[in-house]
């Protein structure tokens, strides 16, 4: 049985894609905005392969081919991009304007926060790429001399905590434009706040895509010149 | 038939943003330079909507499911983490909340009532 699973070529892959189905359905279900699908999907293939003790590596060898999947999939973020075109061309500064103030106060609030931890220079580099799409942070990471796990590992909550909280503050800070909702899940949460916009909506979609892009180039930008405050 | 051609033309692109991204020195990774390039063919009326759409929307929707893995991976990383797991789960949280904020805000205020 033992070898069955280890030596299984789908198993890391049934588990991922049932797993998640599993949070969509208790979601459903009970209702609960912290439900988040995601989570619930990332807890549940802990907590199996935790009582299985199932490693990381058996999971992932064929866990491995969903994430394959992710270029591609970030590839055709032109598409609900491209059919909202127009809309981007009409509010081209407000656009830039917005995240430009998303990637300012990214870099202002962390180096602030890293301030009130006292945290060493390597820390705080490690954490300033944490609102970009993990392929930019990774690099902007290493470049800066941070410890690149760790910054993917802030990548990951920011991107699952920004999915989570994203309708509860919209609401609270009255928020209400779809462009304004989708600039600001791109910029904080960069894709896995973006799948939580192309669930809002098509605009929705499109602007947080955008802002993927954007916002991971402009950071590349301003990582090295943040990096040498603290 | 069409959806040979679609995933060819969407890998075709993957393939050809990873090859920008070994080309060229910038740190833009493989798949926003296909983003680019895909929008580019699209608006140039090269490609039509309807040659990608069908594979690019089932890819859309999975998506949430590509975190998965690289989520649960975290438990990999827990070692090196453990000495500094308090600041970077609150820095992390904390610093989402006011980045989405700023930038939704300052959007609202542009933006106005108008769609």
């Amino acid at each position: 049985m033992m070898n069955f699973v280890s030596e299984s070529m789908y198993l890391g892959f049934v588990l991922s894609l049932g797993a998640y189905l599993a949070g969509v359905w208790l979601k459903k279900r009970l209702g609960w905005a912290v439900l988040n699908p995601l989570l619930t999907a990332v807890v549940l293939v802990i907590a199996v392969l935790l009582a299985f003790k199932i490693d990381y590596q058996t999971y992932n060898s064929s866990a491995q081919y969903i994430s394959y999947l992710l270029t591609p999939a970030t590839v055709c973020l032109a598409i609900p991009l491209y059919k909202q075109l127009e809309l981007l061309k009409k509010n081209l500064v407000a656009v830039a304007v917005a995240i430009t103030s998303g990637v300012a106060a990214s870099a202002v609030s962390i180096f602030a926060m890293s301030l009130v931890f006292g945290l060493e220079h390597v820390h705080y580099v490690t954490i300033l790429p944490k609102s970009i799409t993990t392929a930019i942070g990774m690099g902007v990471s290493e470049e800066a001399g941070g410890i690149v796990t760790i910054t993917v590992v802030c990548i990951i909550i920011t991107g699952i905590f920004g999915n989570i909280m994203a309708e509860a503050l919209f609401k609270w800070i009255r928020v209400k434009n779809p462009i304004a909702k989708g600039l600001a899940l791109g910029t904080s949460a960069h894709a896995i706040g973006t799948a939580k916009a192309l669930e809002l909506g098509e605009i929705e979609g499109a602007m947080s895509s955008l802002s993927i892009a954007v916002a991971g180039l402009m950071t590349v930008v301003v990582v090295p010149l943040a990096a040498q405050l603290l | 038939m069409k959806y040979i051609r679609e995933c060819f033309i969407i890998f075709g692109l993957t393939l050809a943003g990873e090859f920008l991204n070994k080309l060229l020195p910038l740190p833009v990774p493989a798949g926003v330079y296909g983003l680019f390039l895909l929008l580019v063919l699209l608006c140039g009326g090269i490609l039509k909507l309807e040659q990608v759409e069908a594979t690019g929307n089932f890819l859309l929707d999975i998506m949430p499911v590509m975190f998965v893995p690289a989520s649960v991976g975290l438990l990999e990383s827990m070692g090196d983490l453990q000495a500094i797991l308090v600041p970077v789960v609150v820095i992390s949280m904390v610093s989402t909340v006011i980045v989405m904020a700023v930038t939704g805000i300052v959007a609202e205020k542009m933006l106005g009532g108008k769609k």
